[in-house]
């Protein structure tokens, strides 16, 4: 099992801030991931349906959105961040 | 001297000024960010990766100390709800150069916007939500420190 954390409005569409997925081939990115989920349809298609406008991070380190998930424990997906 | 911390209270401005005082460079450099009460905003609402928030301001600090001759860094960073006028972040550096305090300061606020995993929510009088944008030109301020 991976398990995915969702923030801010991703979050909020979505309805949960983590759940517990199947974990994907190897080979998968974060982007494939994101299509995975959102064809769920309903908020996840509404949270995840634009991955441009979707950041990540694997093991709390941001990484690009086509990066491979191979053995990651925690994928997080969020918008771009608005700290400071 | 390096001090970092992601919390949810106030914190005392002056006294932060003073511990990177007492360091002995002779030069403090601060920058303290504060909640903005513009078009019927009644409250900023931060969310932030727990897991990650800490070890990632880490990240940066020791990025601009690598950077620039430093003798302290701090870092305050909250969450949660806050209100006009409220303290939102902090970030004090300390050198025995003006230059170095200076730029560093001004890396490290430019960092933390574009690099640290928070998200603001803006609650409006008329009790209208809205997620903060990130804006491109703070992606910019931050990429330009890496030329």
């Amino acid at each position: 099992m991976v398990t995915i954390v969702y923030f801010a409005w991703v979050r909020e569409a979505i309805g949960r801030d983590e759940e517990q997925v199947e974990r994907p081939a190897s080979d998968t990115t974060v982007a494939d991931l994101i299509a995975m989920l959102a064809a769920r349809g309903g908020g996840y298609a509404q949270g995840l349906g634009d991955a441009t406008r979707l950041r990540a991070a694997i093991d709390q380190r941001f990484v690009p959105i086509d990066t491979v998930i191979g053995d990651a424990r925690e994928v997080a997906i969020f918008p771009p961040v608005t700290g400071g | 001297m390096k001090r970092i911390s992601i919390q949810t209270g106030d914190f005392d401005v002056a006294s932060e000024l003073a511990a990177l005082e007492a360091l002995g460079g002779g030069g403090v450099a601060s920058f303290t960010g504060v909640v903005r009460g513009e078009g019927g905003l009644i409250a900023l609402e931060l969310e932030h990766y727990p897991a990650m928030t800490q070890a990632q301001v880490e990240r940066i600090v020791e990025d601009a100390m690598a950077r620039w001759p430093l003798l302290g860094v701090s870092v305050i960073h909250r969450f949660g709800r806050l209100e006009p006028g409220a303290r939102i972040v902090f970030v004090g550096t300390a050198s025995r150069h003006r230059t170095a305090a200076l730029e560093s300061c001004a890396f490290l606020i430019d960092w933390l916007k574009s690099h640290a995993p928070f998200w603001k929510k803006e609650h409006f009088a008329d009790g209208a939500t809205a997620w903060v944008e990130a804006r491109a030109e703070d992606d910019a301020k931050a990429k330009g420190w890496s030329a």
